[in-house]
């Protein structure tokens, strides 16, 4: 293993531009619907289900056949393989059969001569129903029994008597609402029938060996007659994890039917309505503490709306079980987590997984004990803070990188606190309609995925004789500047400009078996992965220079300048023209598992984490209180990401990932009707930020002592995820000035989102208490 | 079992369905100077110094789907195809007198007879070298990408000094969603970019020769087996005599709702007529009495004039759409649409806004309040359009309150407008106008609130009265925008903060966020 403390060359740890930035300004990057089009190329659109719930009694697809343009239509029946898009659950059908079970089900795809053709015909489907009663609600379908996976508990002690011997004790609630993705660039594939039944998919998809799994077994083909490419995505955040597999399946099926090529790509309300989103969760927690503020004893329970199939809701649920204690100790806890089975869209990956649901009830928890106690809920966080002694987490992990100490003690100081504080309170007590909140929340989240064997990337590099890099890793673009990052480790390994290395496509047939770029991983594993392929060509190329210039290795150094072997200074290119006349490989595979992970998913106890990131934020907000309306009006951000990789691209994530969890705990409002139809299904209802919602002050930095205690790619740490979850301290800062308006009235009830109608609610509902 | 493959016959296109597969069908590139009755049943436009001529123009056809299939100018995207996103944005350039007026808009649901005679500005027209080009790369402004194309060409158009430049980098974006940066890099991209003024000269005399007389388009639509009309007027007169022979016509203006019907309901509009822009439909007039607004004036063509007539009023038309919607929907279609829940017409109720209805050559004046009847139904006869629209200037004393209700600020639609118009003297309420929009089927006036205030000492507890007989006067719905409890509720706040407000209370938190 190389030392990952190395200090870099020129690449690493530099702010260096997206690869992609000078492309996209200029409209260049080419995105799936973008690409070039086979002549002939049809395009796809699916029938979908107008029932929440229903048997399908019949099914007549002649209108559709007979509409203008359309060349062919496809049902369950059509399947050759199996009728399964799910990742492992054999519940997702591409086509349903027998009965629909969500509301926007796919029910069959028609491909046409052009797109207006393909949805002006899927609409002329006619499917006979016989109503079934759906579920909808957690509360439903926990009454029924209805569950995807029995209820899971973690834990330890004896929480009942704990409680119960508790000086203080308060009990509360939380519901949380779902997300859409809206990642800007819709859910679209272009499959390409090749020679022998074979099949070319460009699919915009995160996890692009799942595709390729997925269009085998539903076409009964082999893997290895599966190609899967993907170069950037217009976003993901989860939401092309597993859900880009219905598209692409489709489109394949539908290419090696016809012998053409076939894209579809959904509409955005279509998009909307078909494909899965982030878990709605409600919490109900009671918990023990003594008068300083210290918990005794929780216990949380969980439950959260799945939808209608398992999707990779286990691992959701789990995450938010592993984050229901954030940053703080709990002597003794009790967290269970409920796993309700709806006659709802499945609910699905975004970015956090189930982790911001759980971390916001701790965020809640802390709240409501520092209002019962009238503290500071800064100081009741810090003292709940785990630290030596008090470092083992529900699930038996030992919390050995703990830095939220520091981080929030210095963004104490950066975001002067203590005197906003008192800023906040005076003018609260001289303004009768707008109410003033500020909060502090810190971030603890825990990296890898917590299915073990997930963690594991593949890498393939190629020099070519001039001297010019390419890159493959497993990893996928969809604008988190993955590429980039992974360029700058491999170019500081031979010391060459970034520029030299070109960055591809993902592609199955280069890197199989891949793991989705999901759960932060992204750099970790594909950073280490193409470190590794590229380390392999280097030491072959070190070993043929020490040989052929009649040096030690040692002698032999690459240098910005070029590669030195002794006194001889020849250019990279040169020795890469003399390593191939000298008949040495160029070309290397890559890989690296993530190590000292484990986790018993019975117990649910292990080390399911390699690390933990760390941040925190503070956020000061002001409530209109006639009206429910409310702006964030100042953001401090301290975030850890181990010794940055690249710091521009580290802060666009922050940034980006905190005002996207702001949305959710904001503006960002799923709405479903009585029949289980999704009335939000486009940027006209589903409102996510936009420009003006941006804090007007908003400060964030990096942490400056960062550094991985794990010997990651040059000890930095992933950033995809964590920094969603400090928007929890607009949602706790909301909370502080709705108990402002209404003071000695209890602690408020507000739920997210914490839409204007929730917040004038919570103003009431204290109203009404006090009155 | 029974593969569906058939239909082969399909595969072989026909002239009729040519159109059908898109790739450069009808799409020719003519010599600048072209002039119009060259080519008459094409849709002529301007792109990067070529005359584009397309023939066999769907009428509602989009510009983005021209660019996209067509041209296969492929860098600007669709994020949502129904103006909410911005990822469609291209500048549009119109000749006003010996300049080109340059507007963001939404290409997605921007038809293509709209095209006609205008000139067309894609990110590709950037080359990849401009300012707002590079200050995007340097403050790392990308980065899925996706969203960045529509941003490029909303800050161009404020760097070119297009239709509303004087707005904030902020109003400029609020129609430009982004779900990756969080704005921050966007935003400080933006304010790094001075003024880049283009020498149009070319663009003014190629558009010279493009103008043309009034135009019909006829399409054979191979979708639905028959032909559809688009019509192009180019006065109110000849708009009087064309919708008197077609009342059945539908009138678009902007389209950035009708444009939702054909992309988002796919519904198939027969005859239309597009009336955006109608000079003398466009007028803006100022005096001391008041400001006359023709119908097709653009939104934020109006700022100006209407905030002069109150700020609350401009401050309302900055909250419309993004900038791309208010640089293309009109108050008349805001207005002549119905909508129980457009933005304009609360508040222009409150202020005695008087509507002027034209039918062949006959006008006849109403209160803005009586032109709406019920949901989906107006005071309009067949053949009858909104001509224009007075505002009276209100008097310097009236309280007048604004509000617009939504969960998100900007470009979002209102679940609660409301408008309050106090006049007090002596400490007593002479007249009250009140009006509501979401909550009731129509933009509605508070009749009960107005009278219990009529007359009443203005007072916290006349105020809170009048709040209490809103339960009279609306029976509001629940849907996705807020429940019929909290519009009632937040209703009646709204008469309340007057009184707060007049306390001098910090009364907003945009003022605030501001500060």
């Amino acid at each position: 293993m190389a030392d990952h403390d190395i200090q870099t060359l020129n690449a690493v740890s530099r702010p260096l531009p997206h690869d992609s930035a000078r492309a996209h300004v200029a409209g260049r990057a080419l995105y799936t619907d973008d690409m070039p089009e086979a002549a002939g190329m049809l395009h796809g659109a699916f029938g979908l289900s107008n029932e929440a719930h229903a048997k399908i009694l019949s099914l007549d697809l002649s209108a559709v056949r007979a509409a203008p343009g359309v060349v062919a239509v496809f049902s369950a029946a059509d399947i050759p393989g199996r009728n399964d898009v799910s990742p492992f659950a054999g519940d997702d059908r591409l086509f349903a059969e027998g009965e629909v079970i969500y509301h926007g089900q796919a029910v069959f795809l028609v491909v046409a001569t052009s797109y207006q053709a393909a949805r002006r015909a899927a609409k002329l489907g006619r499917i006979d129903y016989e109503k079934l009663p759906p579920l909808l609600s957690i509360e439903d379908a926990l009454a029924a029994e209805s569950v995807i996976e029995p209820v899971q508990t973690m834990g330890r002690g004896d929480v009942t008597a704990d409680l119960a011997a508790a000086p203080r004790l308060v009990k509360g609630r939380l519901e949380i609402g779902g997300q859409d993705h809206f990642y800007l660039e819709g859910q679209i594939a272009i499959a390409t029938p090749q020679e022998e039944g074979q099949v070319h998919v460009l699919s915009s998809t995160q996890h692009p060996s799942e595709v390729q799994h997925i269009v085998a077994r539903v076409l009964g083909l082999a893997d290895a007659e599966v190609t899967v490419e993907v170069r950037r995505m217009g976003g993901g955040f989860g939401g092309k994890e597993t859900q880009a597999s219905l598209f692409a399946t489709a489109a394949s099926l539908a290419a090696v039917r016809t012998g053409q090529q076939v894209k579809i790509r959904a509409d955005r309300d279509d998009d909307m309505v078909i494909t899965g989103k982030r878990h709605e969760f409600t919490a109900v927690y009671e918990v023990g503490f003594d008068e300083t503020g210290k918990v005794q004893a929780i216990s949380i329970t969980l439950a959260s709306r799945c939808g209608c199939t398992a999707d990779l809701s286990y691992s959701i649920n789990d995450r938010a079980m592993f984050h229901a204690d954030n940053c703080y100790f709990y002597p003794s806890v009790n967290i269970h987590s409920h796993r309700a089975k709806t006659n709802t869209v499945s609910a699905t990956a975004f970015r956090g997984f189930g982790g911001p649901q759980g971390m916001i009830v701790a965020e809640r928890v802390m709240d409501h004990i520092a209002h019962d106690l009238g503290l500071d809920p800064l100081l009741v966080r810090q003292r709940n803070l785990y630290g030596p002694g008090r470092d083992m987490t529900p699930y038996a992990m030992q919390v050995t990188d703990n830095i939220a100490p520091e981080i929030i003690e210095e963004l104490v100081e950066r975001s002067d606190y203590a005197a906003r504080r008192a800023a906040v309170a005076d003018w609260n007590k001289t303004h009768r309609i707008i109410k003033k909140g500020m909060s502090l929340t810190p971030v603890k989240f825990g990296i890898s995925f917590t299915t073990t064997h997930l963690n594991q990337g593949g890498a393939l590099v190629n020099l070519y004789t001039d001297g010019s890099i390419l890159l493959n890793h497993g990893g996928t673009e969809m604008g988190q500047g993955l590429m980039i990052k992974v360029a700058q480790v491999v170019a500081d390994v031979f010391a060459v400009p970034v520029e030299t290395v070109r960055i591809s496509s993902t592609r199955t047939d280069k890197v199989p078996n891949t793991s989705a770029t999901a759960a932060s991983s992204g750099t970790d594993l594909n950073g280490m992965a193409a470190f590794n392929a590229a380390d392999t060509i280097r030491q072959r190329l070190v070993a043929f220079a020490a040989r052929h210039f009649g040096v030690t290795e040692a002698q032999v150094r690459f240098t910005p300048a070029g590669v030195q072997a002794g006194v001889e200074l020849i250019s990279f290119g040169q020795l890469c023209q003399l390593a191939y006349l000298n008949r040495v490989s160029l070309s290397s595979t890559g890989f690296y598992a993530t190590p000292d992970i484990h986790y018993d998913r019975k117990t649910h106890t292990g080390r399911p984490f390699y690390y933990f990131a760390y941040g925190a934020a503070v956020a000061e907000v002001a409530v209109d209180t006639l009206t429910g309306e409310h702006k964030v009006l100042a953001v401090d951000i301290l975030h850890d990401v181990g010794k940055s990789l690249n710091p521009a691209i580290d802060l666009g994530q922050i940034e980006g990932g905190f005002i996207q969890g702001m949305g959710w705990l904001t503006t960002e409002e799923l709405v479903f009707d009585e029949s289980g139809r999704l009335l939000t299904h486009a940027p006209s209802t589903y409102k996510i930020p936009t420009a003006s919602d941006r804090p007007a002050r908003m400060n964030i930095a990096l942490w400056a002592q960062g550094r991985n205690m794990e010997p990651t790619i040059h000890r930095s740490k992933a950033v995809g995820e964590p920094p969603f979850m400090l928007a929890n301290a607009v949602f706790c800062a909301l909370t502080q000035a709705v108990a402002a308006a209404v003071p000695e009235a209890g602690f408020p009830a507000l739920d997210a989102p914490a839409t204007p109608e929730r917040i004038l609610a919570a103003i009431n509902g204290l109203k009404s208490r006090h009155g | 079992m029974g593969r569906a493959v058939s239909c082969s016959a399909h595969l072989h296109l026909t002239a009729p369905f040519a159109w059908l597969t898109g790739r450069n069908a009808g799409v020719n590139i003519l010599p600048v100077g072209t002039k119009r009755g060259d080519t008459p049943m094409s849709v002529r436009f301007l792109l990067d110094g070529e005359v584009i001529a397309l023939d066999e123009v769907d009428p509602t056809g989009t510009v983005l789907e021209m660019l996209r299939m067509r041209l296969r100018r492929t860098g600007t995207k669709e994020g949502c195809a129904e103006g909410d996103c911005g990822a469609c944005t291209v500048l549009l350039g119109e000749l006003q007198g010996d300049e080109i007026l340059w507007r963001a808009v939404n290409s997605c649901i921007l038809f293509l007879p709209m095209l006609d005679g205008k000139a067309l500005l894609t990110v590709e027209s950037l080359g990849g070298g401009h300012p707002v080009q590079q200050q995007m790369v340097a403050h790392h402004g990308s980065q899925c990408g996706f969203c960045t194309p529509g941003i490029v060409m909303s800050l161009y158009g404020r760097a070119i000094g297009a239709l509303g430049a004087e707005q904030s980098v902020a109003d400029i974006l609020a129609g430009n969603l982004c779900r990756c940066t969080g704005y921050g890099p966007i935003l400080a991209a933006g304010e790094a970019v001075g003024r880049t003024p283009r020498d149009d000269s070319a663009t003014v005399a190629a558009l010279r020769a493009l103008q043309a007389p009034s135009t019909e388009l006829q399409f054979q639509d191979g979708l639905e087996g028959r032909e559809r009309r688009a019509f192009i007027p180019r006065s109110a007169d000849e708009l009087a005599v064309l919708y008197t022979r077609h009342p059945q016509a539908r009138l678009v203006a902007g389209a950035t709702d009708v444009g939702l019907w054909v992309t988002k309901q796919q519904r198939v509009l027969d005859d239309l007529i597009f009336i955006g822009d109608i000079p003398d439909l466009r007028l803006i007039e100022e005096t001391p009495e008041g400001v006359r607004l023709g119908a097709c004036v653009r939104y934020t063509e109006a700022q100006a004039v209407l905030t002069n007539l109150h700020p609350a009023l401009g401050e309302l038309v900055r909250r419309i759409g993004g900038a791309q919607v208010r640089n293309t929907g009109t108050l008349g279609g805001n207005i002549a649409n119905g909508s129980p829940i457009g933005d304009t017409p609360p508040a222009l109720i409150a202020l005695e806004a008087a509507l002027t209805l034209r039918q062949g050559g006959n006008r006849r004046q109403m209160a803005l309040e009586d032109f709406f009847i019920a949901y989906g139904k107006q005071d309009r006869q067949p053949g009858e359009f909104v001509e224009s629209i007075f505002i009276p200037r209100p008097r310097e004393t009236a309280l007048i309150a604004i509000s617009k209700l939504s969960k998100r600020f900007d470009s979002d639609i209102s679940a609660v407008c409301g408008a309050i118009n106090l006049q007090v003297e002596a400490g007593h309420i002479r007249v009250a106008r009140i009006a509501f929009g979401g909550m009731a089927a129509t933009p509605k006036r508070a009749r009960a609130a107005e009278a219990a205030l009529t007359g009443a000492a203005f007072n916290e507890a006349a105020l809170d009265q009048a709040a209490a007989l809103l339960a009279e006067d609306f029976a509001p719905l629940t849907d996705v925008r807020g429940s019929s409890a909290y519009r009632l509720a937040v209703a009646g706040n709204l008469l309340r903060r007057v009184w707060a407000e007049q306390q001098g209370e910090v009364m907003s938190v945009l003022e605030l966020a501001h500060g």
